[in-house]
């Protein structure tokens, strides 16, 4: 049998329909999808797919489990290497990693990886018995995860596999971070995220929700008071940043972590049920081109919005968000207002946004990241009338930790100094990954650096023992 | 969990609560605030800290019944848990010895000034405090500013008890009585704290005011509670709540504060039973 050069397709919601709900968009394959589509894999000896894994997932071994029908062993598999494979398999930008070195992608395309670990961890979660507590020793050593986002997930599971006794502490009321406040849920449902914190818990995780590290207790005093051999920084790229451009402070300028975070986390799209509101009007505009400016312009539409804009200086080449995310966008209808940069906000009487002004952009010469840097056209300026405007720029690191924390070195943007291969810091037992580290980057970097930071505190818990 | 061992009224719709949170009570300074959220479908709802018991582990919050997270949160009894509090959030307040400083609180306002003003005095300050509300009905903690002061006054807009006026009044008289004062530390409406910093930068008299504006997390993380300060803005949560007077675009922050009034109507209208048909804690 001759083998399709394409992915076996993903069902989806239909576009008309899923703009007016919350739901997941992808739906999921089913029983004999994921057979067509693991049929598909070659099992290469040599797995390239496996180098372009953060998290170093065995695909072949896993694929290999569904191709024979055993779904439980594909699911064990992963999980065994993985704690957020139901996450990954949503979320990861496979186009740039594993799929990225599928020998199918040379002629045609390459095997679907995120759908079958989709498909695999689903099953998991679906059929979930309570993961068996593992045994710690009775002199285990302890660290302190701070910040339950992806990279802090990783390592804590992959701690608490190696036997340590592993407390994370999250700022907010529920873990999950950015997968909890920031990712929508019609990408990735809350619930998703918390079966696999669950299963986190079940095997000894301890998880203290409502700790501000560096207000609550600093790190110093976790180490030095509370017991803490080692502690790892995983808090991620918490500080919004804003265009600084007039007008800013209107009723009805979000950054996208505020709008996100009270429609996910807060359940805004819910209000009054919920009772934290969010305000769309009917044009609301999202500056920027990246997933989160995706997820935000996506988002407004469901609440309601009769028109939803991405306002994005270079051209659809340029958009940073995943090629994916970007045709989801346009099968919804956003409106793309690319070349286009935002100078002002205008406001009414009451100071509430009523439009933007704006001038339109050319491409010239590539910029240090390689992308064609946009130049202002002279006398282009024109407005656009919107109610609500969601700024996704891109965020900072939150300074709380570096600025509470003895002997922390951070860099001239305020990220936290640390070996790439090992998240060591500056400071002895202090470990730290993530967007933290790099700057805002993707779930799945923030993981692989997770990885790595569990297996660094082990070997220094171990020569510290 | 957070468990309410006791509860006063203070004056009709105004609320004290003792609530456990022994972390929070370990760390709190004059001029922190917490997060608390009532259950899983509340807001986060920011309130400062007016008092803590370090020994009994326990943080004293005073609110005032005025929308529906705030109606749902007078309806618990001693006993019942908070689902979420967390903190202590924001700067201190910077205490040391300015010689004389004037505290005023106004409102609920009166709350968060108590712990500063117990501060401040046990620096060694001369603390005049001057607290003030609509009615008599809503002045409380008297007795309690009084021992945290040297000197107070109590103003009403009605003459219903102290001084017919307002908080303003009572200021602008000791700085025409050539009274030296070291720092005027407001806080209370947005619209009582403009007027006294106005007031304040005439005499170039250093003042502080603690904003309050709109938040969702308290960590600086989403930038709702943002307020130009000297034109540069700045997260209340993190960079506050405690700002120099003179330098904060008040009238920003009262165009902000105004921005959910719909929907705060539309919980409150649901919350009194006008929504139809809903389950709702302060029915």
């Amino acid at each position: 049998m001759s083998l399709s050069l394409k992915k076996t397709p993903i069902p989806e919601q239909d576009p008309k329909i899923r703009t007016n709900n919350f739901s997941e968009v992808a739906l999921g394959y089913t029983e004999e999808d994921a057979a067509t589509e693991a049929a598909r894999c070659l099992q290469c000896k040599t797995a390239p797919c496996r180098q372009g894994c953060p998290v170093e997932v065995d695909i072949p071994a896993f694929i290999g489990h569904i191709k024979k029908g055993d779904i439980q062993a594909a699911a064990d598999n992963l999980k065994a290497v993985n704690s957020l494979p139901a996450v990954c398999g949503r979320v990861c930008p496979q186009e740039e990693q594993c799929e990225k070195f599928c020998v199918l992608g040379k002629k045609g395309e390459p095997v679907a990886v995120g759908r079958l670990e989709r498909y695999a961890a689903d099953y998991l979660l679906k059929n979930a018995k309570p993961a068996t507590p593992l045994k710690y020793a009775a002199d285990a050593q302890k660290v302190a995860v701070i910040g339950s986002g992806p990279a802090g997930l990783t390592t804590a599971g992959d701690l608490a596999k190696m036997g340590y006794k592993v407390t994370i502490f999250e700022a907010l009321h529920m873990p999950g971070g950015v997968l909890m406040y920031g990712i929508p849920e019609f990408r990735l449902p809350k619930s998703v995220v918390q079966a696999e914190i669950q299963v986190l818990k079940e095997i000894g995780v301890a998880v203290q929700v409502n700790f501000v590290v560096g207000k609550t207790l600093t790190v110093d005093e976790l180490m030095d008071e509370e017991g803490y051999d080692a502690v790892f920084i995983g808090t991620g790229a918490g500080l919004p940043y804003f265009m600084g451009v007039p007008g800013e402070n209107h009723s009805g300028v979000y950054s996208a972590n505020e709008f996100l975070t009270r429609s996910n986390l807060m359940k805004a799209y819910r209000f009054p049920e919920y009772k934290t509101p969010i305000y769309v009007g009917k044009k609301v505009a999202v500056i920027g081109g990246g997933n989160v400016a995706m997820d935000g312009a996506r988002t407004a539409l469901r609440l309601g919005a009769e028109k939803s804009y991405i306002v994005y200086r270079r051209s659809e080449k340029e958009l940073p968000a995943r090629a994916e995310e970007v045709h989801h966008a346009h099968e919804e209808g956003i409106i793309f207002q690319l070349l286009t940069a935002p100078i002002e906000v205008l406001g009414n009487e009451q100071g509430w946004v009523r439009g933007m002004k704006s001038v339109r952009m050319e491409l010239g010469e590539p910029d240090a990241s390689g992308r064609r840097s946009p130049v202002e056209i002279p006398g282009s300026e024109f407005e656009i009338e919107v109610d609500v405007i969601v700024v996704a720029i891109g965020q900072g690191p939150n300074p709380l930790i570096q600025a509470t924390t003895k002997g922390l070195a951070t860099n001239k943007k305020g990220n936290i100094t640390a070996d790439p291969e090992t998240g060591a810091t500056s400071k002895p037992g202090v470990f730290a990954g993530g967007d933290i580290v790099t700057g805002a980057a993707t779930v799945i970097l923030a993981m692989g650096a997770g990885k790595k930071a569990a297996r660094a505190i082990d070997a220094y818990l171990k020569e510290k023992k | 969990m957070y468990r309410i061992t006791s509860i006063s009224d203070l004056a009709p719709s105004i609320k004290l609560f003792k609530v456990e949170a022994p972390l929070v009570a370990k760390k709190a300074q004059p001029g922190q605030f917490i997060i608390l959220r009532t259950d899983e479908s509340g807001e986060r709802i920011p309130l400062t800290i007016a008092d803590f018991d370090r020994n009994a582990g326990t943080i004293t919050l005073i609110f005032q019944e005025v929308g529906a997270s705030t109606i749902d949160l007078g309806k618990f009894i001693v006993g019942d848990s908070l689902l979420d509090v967390v903190g202590p959030l924001g700067k201190p307040t910077h205490i040391e010895n300015f010689g004389t400083v004037v505290c005023i609180g106004g409102g609920i306002g009166i709350a968060p000034i108590f712990p500063i003003a117990r501060g401040m005095k046990e620096a060694g300050n001369e603390v005049i405090s001057i607290i003030g509300a609509r009615s008599s009905s809503i002045i409380f903690w008297e007795n309690e500013m009084a021992k945290a002061s040297t000197e107070l006054h109590v103003t009403t807009d009605d003459g219903s008890t102290g001084r017919h006026g307002l908080v303003t009044n009572v200021l602008q008289e000791m700085i025409d009585a050539g009274k030296k004062i070291g720092l005027v530390v407001a806080i209370g409406p947005v619209i009582m704290m403009k007027v006294v910093a106005e007031l304040t930068r005439k005499y170039n008299i250093p003042t502080v005011v603690s904003v309050n504006p709109v938040m969702v997390d308290g960590t600086g993380m989403c930038g709702g509670c943002r307020v130009a300060v000297n034109d540069i803005n700045q997260f209340a949560c993190v960079d506050g709540p405690e700002f120099d007077a003179h330098k904060v675009d008040f009238d920003g922050l009262i165009a902000r504060q105004r921005f959910y009034k719909t929907q705060e109507k539309e919980t409150l209208d649901r919350c009194l039973g006008e929504g139809g048909d809903h389950e709702c804690r302060c029915r």
